[in-house]
């Protein structure tokens, strides 16, 4: 390396000069990336906020009484419960507050975590991947510049998450020191996760890579602390591990303390300082870790629009399937202390959805079956909507002048789609079952078979959504109303129980239309009618993609 | 006086692929130099290293006498850069962009910024994802050459804009040559090259294999020579130094190497000659030399 190296005795003088000029433009670009987010953060914030907001309304009509209350706590106490939830502090005399803090927290931190992965990589290495980070690099902007004002994003949204947080529980009338700690425990996530994604963002070329790595360590955090909330009431080791857990672990409403968020602000400032290292040592726009070449030459199974969507989707197909597939091992393995719960106190089963009559451990392991079925749905609606990103960036119109066909277009997207939601399927089926019949032994019957098949009665109302999903592509009306049938069905059947919804309202769900089986025998009737409606959806979304102006 | 820009034996390696491969670079104060070469050769690497971006694995890199990766902050003061490949935010318009990018570099005349929206006939108030290729070439080009500054750095700055478009780019760069700016042109249009630069350096494969002033380099090409004669001409082939001989019609065409001409004249004078055109090569056809497959066997 021969580049100006000054001599030794000159470099501290000459480093404090570099490290003030290596910030340059910050402030600017700082300014620049409000401007960007500025319908963004502010929607964030406010569907946060009104969720609480949503919830300290709700939740006194649900539970009007201790008593009710004291039914909630019980779900806590219980492994699966606190799988899904929180620690479970403060059971004896459960609170409003404390159902927030226990339940309620972690769902906001993941989200508050989601926002700020999306933040960070949009201002650091999408811009790089884009080419833009070299137009902007080429001013007199420092080498640090463009990531100290993401992080400077991030630190604003995440403010704005939890000035918002904590108006709308103090709005609920809930105590103010704690309402402040569970607002700040939800930021906290944010800042550990957003700067988390600044080390990913360093070390991956491509944003989706990087927004893959910093997504797959918040799943991890999520599920350890899950795990660790279940071994013991109250949370043990492995939740302590997880910085969803240390948010938690103020145990605001009960017995608040501020020291938990501690090692979330220690973590955060170390994630950004090896953000800052790596990044100096670093080209613009390359990553660590380095990119493989591929093949020179295409195989017959990527000629085609199903073959390329296979390709383009299959490592974020394997990143589902793993995760539901663990995720489903897990809740199955939990199945008999689960039933031995409800056997002990009946009332919580009809809050989960589960059954202590007849096969209760059946009953119960078909509930959460359609849980996965929901993640699944999810799967489907993400999967076809790439079909507006693709088009969006003109490679669509691509393969279209190839002479691909719209109609082949869409229907090999939705092949490969329902192809992967049917693997999907099959992956939590298959865990959920293998789990529960390595907890309960021999003599339960071939639970994991049994499961397996089960799963794919999910796949017509999954294909429906997927369908769905193209008639919004095909009409180009954009896909909000799509994800606010499939959040509504979601929100109703996961809290309807619980919020004690009309009977009407709870049997018109979609998901609730699917027999739950294997506890329950197979009705193929509704199964049909699904699979019908799905089939008219596609029916109509070829001729509409048809008719339309491509978006370039 | 120090060059603006000088590179000697400069190498990148990206992981097993090496890019650049001692690899020299010199701009003078004041020139427009040509930088040329086939696509992959390395031009885009060779000026990221100059504008701090990419670090250079061995050989030294000088601009205005400094290095462009410590000094990258105070260097940029002093120049303004346009990509081949201009992407820019979509929600963000082009005069938005314009003033983001003049104002990262410390801002420039507003005069000279709606003087030239008007010279490159760019809405300034459409948002960038409407903008075509060449719209979104005009926001990077007006950028740059709205601030006040000693070099430009163009790579491939006018592939996609139209004609009338490439001739108000030229014009520029004419001003700013006449104001003694500095300008380093990457690009594959030879012709702007040719009208444009007083220097040219051609890039293959990371290395530098001719550098210098137009003139000069003429000479390592071959003149196309046309000529009409009343006796037959066609002994002309025997000659050497003389290649490629084709009739059309009467006119007897051929390509001379440079230094061969005097014998090919002699050659003809007695042969009652009609007419006779000798033309200096193109800068094309020196490209094309320079990378046919008989130049390269030439140099291994």
């Amino acid at each position: 390396m021969s580049t100006a190296a000054p001599p030794r005795g000159q470099r501290d003088g000459f480093r404090d000069a570099r490290a003030a000029g290596d910030l340059t433009g910050t402030g600017r670009l700082f300014r620049f990336a409000l401007l960007r987010d500025r319908l963004r953060v502010p929607l964030w914030a406010l569907a946060l906020g009104g969720l609480v907001g949503y919830f300290g309304a709700v939740l006194p009509l649900a539970y009007p009484d201790q008593a009710a209350l004291q039914t909630r706590a019980a779900i806590l106490k219980d492994p699966s419960g606190a799988l899904l939830s929180g620690p479970g502090y403060g059971l004896e005399n459960y609170t409003l507050g404390a159902m927030l803090a226990n339940e309620v927290l972690g769902m906001l931190a993941v989200a508050a975590a989601l926002m700020s992965i999306f933040l960070v990589v949009r201002h650091t290495r999408a811009e790089e991947e884009s080419g833009r980070a070299e137009l902007v690099r080429a001013g007199v902007v420092g080498r640090y510049a463009p990531l100290t004002a993401a992080l400077g994003a991030l630190l604003v949204a995440n403010g704005a998450v939890a000035v918002v947080l904590a108006a709308a529980m103090l709005g609920n009338g809930l105590a103010g020191a704690d309402s402040l700690a569970l607002a700040a425990g939800v930021a906290a996530v944010g800042l550990v996760f957003g700067a988390g994604a600044a080390v990913t963002a360093q070390l991956s070329q491509s944003a989706r890579g990087a927004t893959g790595l910093a997504g797959g360590a918040l799943g991890l955090a999520y599920l350890l602390r899950g795990i660790g909330d279940a071994q013991r009431v109250g949370g043990s080791t492995l939740s302590w591990l997880s910085p969803v857990g240390w948010s938690q672990q103020t145990r605001a409403f009960v017995d608040l303390r501020w020291w938990p968020l501690l090692p979330s602000a220690v973590l955060a400032a170390l994630l950004c300082l090896a953000a800052y290292l790596l990044a100096s040592r670093r080209d613009l726009g390359a990553g660590l870790l380095a990119a493989r070449p591929g093949p020179s030459r295409a195989t017959r199974a990527l000629a085609s629009p199903a073959g390329l969507a296979l390709r383009l989707e299959r490592g974020s197909i394997l990143s589902w399937c793993l995760g539901l597939f663990a995720f489903a091992l897990l809740t199955g393995s939990m199945g008999r202390t689960i039933v031995e719960s409800f056997e002990a106190r009946p009332e919580l089963a009809v809050v989960i959805g589960g059954s202590t009559g007849g096969d209760a451990l059946r009953a119960t392991l078909s509930a959460f079956l359609r849980y996965f079925a929901m993640a699944v749905a999810v799967h489907a609606v993400v999967t076809v909507n790439r079909l507006r990103r693709e088009e969006d960036s003109g490679r669509t119109a691509l393969l279209l002048a190839a002479g691909a066909g719209r109609a082949r277009l869409l229907l090999h997207c939705l092949a490969v789609t329902l192809a992967a939601d049917a693997l999907l399927l099959l992956a939590a089926g298959f865990g959920l079952g293998a789990g529960a019949a390595s907890a309960v032994g021999p003599g339960a019957g071939n639970l994991a078979l049994e499961f397996t098949a089960a799963s794919l009665a999910y796949l017509p109302l999954v294909s429906c959504f997927a369908a769905l999903t193209a008639l919004a592509y095909g009409l180009r009306t954009g896909s909000w109303w799509v994800w606010l049938i499939l959040i509504a069905s979601l929100l109703i059947g996961l809290y309807g129980p619980i919020l004690r919804l009309p009977e009407a309202l709870l049997d018109a769900e979609p998901f609730g239309l699917v027999p739950a089986v294997p506890s329950v025998p197979l009705n193929g009737n509704p199964l049909l009618l699904m699979g019908l409606t799905a089939l008219v959806l596609l029916a109509a979304a070829v001729p509409a993609f048809r008719r339309r102006d491509l978006s370039v | 006086m120090s060059p603006v820009i000088d590179v000697h034996k400069l190498s990148k390696n990206f992981g097993a692929v090496r890019a650049l491969d001692e690899l020299d670079l010199r701009l003078e104060a004041g020139e427009v130099h040509g930088f040329l070469g086939p696509n992959g050769a390395g031009k885009s690497t060779t000026i990221r290293v100059l504008l701090g971006a990419v670090k250079a694995d061995s050989g030294t890199v000088r601009l205005f006498g400094e290095d462009p990766w410590t000094e990258a902050v105070r260097l940029h003061r002093r120049l303004s850069y346009v990509p081949g490949d201009v992407n820019l935010w979509p929600k963000i318009t082009g005069g938005e962009a314009i003033d983001l990018l003049v104002s990262l570099r410390g801002g420039a005349d507003g005069r000279r910024r709606s003087e030239l929206l008007e010279r490159f006939d760019l809405d300034p108030s459409k948002k960038a994802r409407t903008y075509s290729k060449g719209n979104r070439q005009k926001v990077a080009l007006v950028a740059a050459l709205a601030s006040d500054v000693e070099l430009l750095v163009l790579d491939e700055p006018t592939s996609g804009l139209d004609p009338l478009m490439e001739r108000v780019f030229q014009d520029c760069v004419r001003e700013a040559k006449a104001a003694g700016r500095t300008v380093l042109l990457s690009s594959h249009l030879l012709a702007e090259v040719e009208t444009l630069c007083d220097r040219v350096t051609i890039i293959r494969q990371g290395q530098t294999v001719q550098s210098g002033a137009l003139s000069e380099l003429r000479h390592l090409a071959r003149a196309a020579v046309s000529v009409v004669c009343g006796k037959d001409p066609s002994g002309v082939a025997l000659l050497p130094g003389v290649h490629d001989v084709r009739r059309d019609g009467e006119r007897l065409l051929f390509s001379v190497e440079d230094g061969a001409l005097p014998a090919v004249l002699e050659h003809l004078l007695p042969l009652d000659i009609g007419s006779l055109t000798s033309t200096p090569p193109t800068l094309e056809e020196l490209f094309v030399h320079q990378y046919s497959p008989d130049a390269q066997g030439a140099r291994s």
